[in-house]
């Protein structure tokens, strides 16, 4: 199972749910439309535009993870730590919009939620954790362990999201419980793969050019005359630093936007979960058609009967998952800051 | 009257590498001058300064008699072309057309007038039949032509090349040099290619490492293999400077 | 990922179909795939009508059907994907040559499988008829975010650019032996990767630059417009309305 690596098709959602993450996106965007433009100014579109291409590239390169098995990047952590959590979802929402339209590459009316599961999501969780973690550690090394972390934990959240809305608008008559803990499952092991993958990548840039890493600029030194035989000729000249360095973006506001995400996300989640299926649905079932057959499938059957996976309830089961990914986070943030002091 | 004045330019990067040591010289309008110099002379840092895409640590850059600053950033944009060294980087719009009319179009020219400062500028460089093309679907060649139309839609007082020649063939390459010789403006060509720069320009500058360490008639300062040698330039194997008479 | 990715769909023609203006299509595309998804999946029939306007476009258009075929590659997974949710789905069971199948699940297999199938189709239509710049143009007239579009814009521009650049790389680490095989070289990749970003980024700020020579002040200077007749948002509009009146049937 490749997981939602694979962008989701029409069908594969209900209406209600295509529509109300399709406005999940367009607010996110609106959002990152406006960061972006503060941050890079008139640069936005070329700077993006080129940053999506290369996400866009990335995403084809192949990894080898054993013999004959390869793995792919999503991108999303990455993105955010190199140039940021605004441009980061821009670039993604990007590339998604054009696999969607240029390459029929995940429908149409799915793009509200490959939008915000593998743009918004993954981004804004990767920035977040990767802000958490680089704060512990002030090294290179840190932002290489950070990176690792944020990636590691951003796609398995990306995971549970597609869980909950296939909670809600699912088409499949699967349990939620099974999908939640093997795209769980599934995607902790790539995030493993997205982690090593996403951390060596933002160590090298960081080893041939630190500036480039959002958040890392470099600082100005002050500038020497020389005369035609090289001799140094005058004063040394002091510049202002670059006005072009943008200013960090704090961790807060972009958390708060994530929160905001959540909450609206989660709103939406349980507004449709406490109401009867949607109206065509419903339609449907009052002709007799869905009838002992589906008549389950949409909201009802979900709260319904979800109960056991294995003989462990389906809330322990996300709780040790959750808490697993969190565990290896925390010891390699750990591992990371011993060694920077070490380093010191 | 002079196109360009450069006076005492320094520049350093933000990550602290400085490329330029108080550079100096001046361009009289109509001339062909020809910068020479390695690579990492600092050409192109000082090429970037010309228009104000960077601006100076020290000293002053004006064109036509207008300094580079903020505040005439607009003006000294339309008056120096600037063609880069990779013609991918500048042809960015999806079409030819596009591309060209953008610089035009920046400065408030449209509709009629628009196109044909378009086809005028592609006309000057043989590439009007490629006006509706992408211009990633162009040979090397045409994209380098069409780059050159790009900046000459603009009617810009100088022309600046980075590096004109590079990754041509020599039927493109010669094609290039006619048609720079066919354009009525001043022209500053960067380059490494010392034959080159003896065909178009008459008068050419050393730049090594951030400064200018010689001015003077290409074909004395080609002439002087000393000069050369001292400052990692090279005249292609065989190549011998033709006698002055022509 | 599909393998697919960077080869453009675009099928240069001068077809009906190819000279509608791009916003009728995009916003018929769209329509269209938001009626089938509405679409009860009992309604076999009408799976069927939405199948039989897609081949009427494609007859319109001229796209051969073995070129949408072989585009279709990219729904693949789903499909793999549609056929285990009745092996592993829940409730009713019943026995299909021999296999037990859930009902339900053999419902929801169907039903993403049409979905899937007819929006796939429907988008392989509209990029097969017109040019990726002219989708972006009709983009911006249906008021996209034209930030968002230039983003777009600039992404297509560079696109092979990057992946002209990421052979090449690949070319110079192959060329020196290098082959990767397994996890163990996932820092050369990573290398390579990196080295790839750094250049894109640094395009862009060149690029940026040769934007700013032009005269760029933040304000991309508006593509040409195409304005679409009443007639041609009719001929375009026809494919979702006619879907909907079927959907209307079919409730």
């Amino acid at each position: 199972m490749k997981g939602f690596v694979v962008h989701v098709p029409d069908g594969f959602f209900n209406a209600a749910v295509s529509v109300s993450a399709g406005a999940v996106a367009a607010a996110g965007l609106a959002v990152c439309l406006r960061g972006a433009r503060r941050e890079l100014d008139d640069r936005t579109a070329p700077m993006a535009g080129l940053v999506a291409a290369f996400i866009f590239a990335v995403q084809m390169l192949n990894f080898p993870v054993a013999a004959g098995t390869s793995g792919h990047l999503l991108g999303g952590a990455l993105a955010a730590i190199l140039v940021g959590p605004y441009t980061g979802v821009l670039c993604m929402a990007v590339v998604l919009l054009v696999q969607c339209v240029f390459f029929a590459d995940g429908g149409l009316t799915a793009l509200g939620i490959n939008i915000t599961i593998m743009g918004i999501v993954t981004v804004v969780v990767g920035w977040g954790v990767f802000r958490l973690v680089a704060r512990l550690t002030k090294s290179r090394g840190g932002v290489t362990a950070a990176a690792f972390v944020a990636a590691l934990v951003s796609v398995p959240s990306a995971a549970l999201v597609f869980s909950a809305l296939f909670w809600v608008g699912g088409t499949a008559p699967i349990e939620v419980s099974a999908v939640a803990i093997a795209m769980g499952g599934v995607h902790v092991l790539i995030g493993i793969g997205e982690a090593v993958i996403t951390a060596l990548t933002v160590g090298a840039v960081l080893a041939v050019r630190p500036d480039l890493v959002y958040g890392a600029r470099g600082l100005t030194r002050s500038l020497v005359l020389r005369g035609a035989d090289g001799t140094i000729a005058g004063e040394p000249v002091t510049v202002a630093a670059e006005e072009t360095a943008p200013a960090r973006a704090s961790v807060k506001p972009f958390l708060l936007v994530g929160l905001g995400l959540t909450l609206l996300l989660a709103g939406i989640v349980s507004f449709f979960a406490s109401s009867s299926p949607d109206g065509l649905e419903a339609v449907a079932e009052n002709k007799g058609f869905l009838g002992q057959a589906t008549g389950h499938v949409f909201g009802r059957w979900a709260l319904a009967d979800y109960g056991e996976v294995g003989g462990i309830p389906v809330g322990i089961a996300g709780i040790i998952g959750v808490g697993l990914v969190l565990l290896i986070a925390g010891g390699v943030a750990y591992a990371a800051r011993s060694r920077a002091k070490v380093r010191v | 009257m002079n196109s360009l004045e450069v006076n005492r330019l320094a520049y350093a990067y933000p990550d602290g590498t400085q490329a330029l040591f108080g550079v100096d010289f001046a361009i009289r309008r109509g001339e062909r001058v020809a910068l020479l110099g390695p690579n990492g002379a600092g050409k192109t840092t000082l090429v970037m300064h010309l228009n104000g895409i960077l601006t100076a640590g020290h000293g002053s850059v004006s064109v036509a008699g207008t300094p580079v600053r903020k505040d005439t950033l607009k003006e000294i944009r339309q008056r120096v072309g600037l063609v880069f060294q990779d013609p991918d980087d500048q042809l960015f719009m999806p079409t030819v057309r596009d591309d060209v009319a953008f610089g035009p179009a920046n400065s408030g020219v449209a509709g009629e007038e628009l196109e044909r400062a378009v086809k005028g500028a592609l006309e000057r460089v043989g590439m009007l039949e490629v006006i509706d093309r992408p211009p990633h679907h162009l040979s090397f060649g045409q994209r380098r032509r069409v780059a050159v139309a790009t900046v000459l839609a603009m009617e810009p007082e100088i022309l600046v090349l980075d590096e004109p020649s590079s990754n041509l063939d020599p039927a493109a390459r010669r094609e290039l040099a006619e048609i720079l010789r066919s354009l009525d403006v001043t022209v500053l060509m960067v380059t490494h290619d010392l034959p080159y720069a003896l065909e178009l320009c008459e008068r050419s500058l050393i730049l090594s490492d951030g400064v200018i360490v010689a001015d003077g008639p290409t074909r004395e300062l080609l002439a002087d293999s000393e000069l050369l040698a001292r400052h990692r330039l090279e005249l292609p194997y065989g190549f011998a400077i033709p006698a002055a008479a022509e | 990922m599909g393998a697919g990715h960077h080869h453009q769909l675009y099928l240069a023609g001068d077809s009906v179909v190819h000279r509608l203006p791009p916003q009728c299509k995009l916003l018929a595309v769209a329509a269209f795939a938001i009626v089938v998804v509405a679409t009860p999946r009992e309604r076999f029939w009408a799976f069927g009508l939405y199948a039989v306007l897609l081949a009427g476009v494609a007859v319109a258009a001229r796209v051969p059907l073995t070129y949408v075929l072989r585009r279709m590659a990219v729904e693949l997974p789903f499909v793999l994907f549609a056929f285990l949710i009745p092996v592993i789905g829940m409730g009713e069971r019943t026995t299909v040559l021999g296999v037990s199948l859930s009902v339900a699940g053999l419902w929801a297999g169907w039903n993403i499988l049409a979905k899937a199938t007819l929006g796939v189709v429907a988008s392989i239509l509209l990029a097969a008829t017109t040019e990726p710049r002219v989708i972006l143009i009709g983009a911006q007239r249906l008021r996209l975010p034209s930030l968002l579009v230039q983003i777009a814009m600039f992404m297509l521009r560079y696109m092979d650019v990057i992946m002209d650049e990421m052979r090449r790389m690949r070319v110079a680490r192959e060329s020196r032996g290098f082959e990767a095989r397994n996890f163990r070289h996932i820092p050369v990749i990573a290398r390579s990767a990196g080295a790839l970003f750094i250049r894109s980024y640094e395009r862009g700020e060149r690029v940026h630059l040769a934007m700013l020579s032009r005269g760029y002040s933040g304000r991309m200077p508006m593509m040409d417009e195409i304005s679409g007749s009443v007639g041609q948002w009719a001929t375009a509009l026809a494919l979702p309305a006619v879907a909907l009146a079927v959907l209307g049937l079919s409730l």
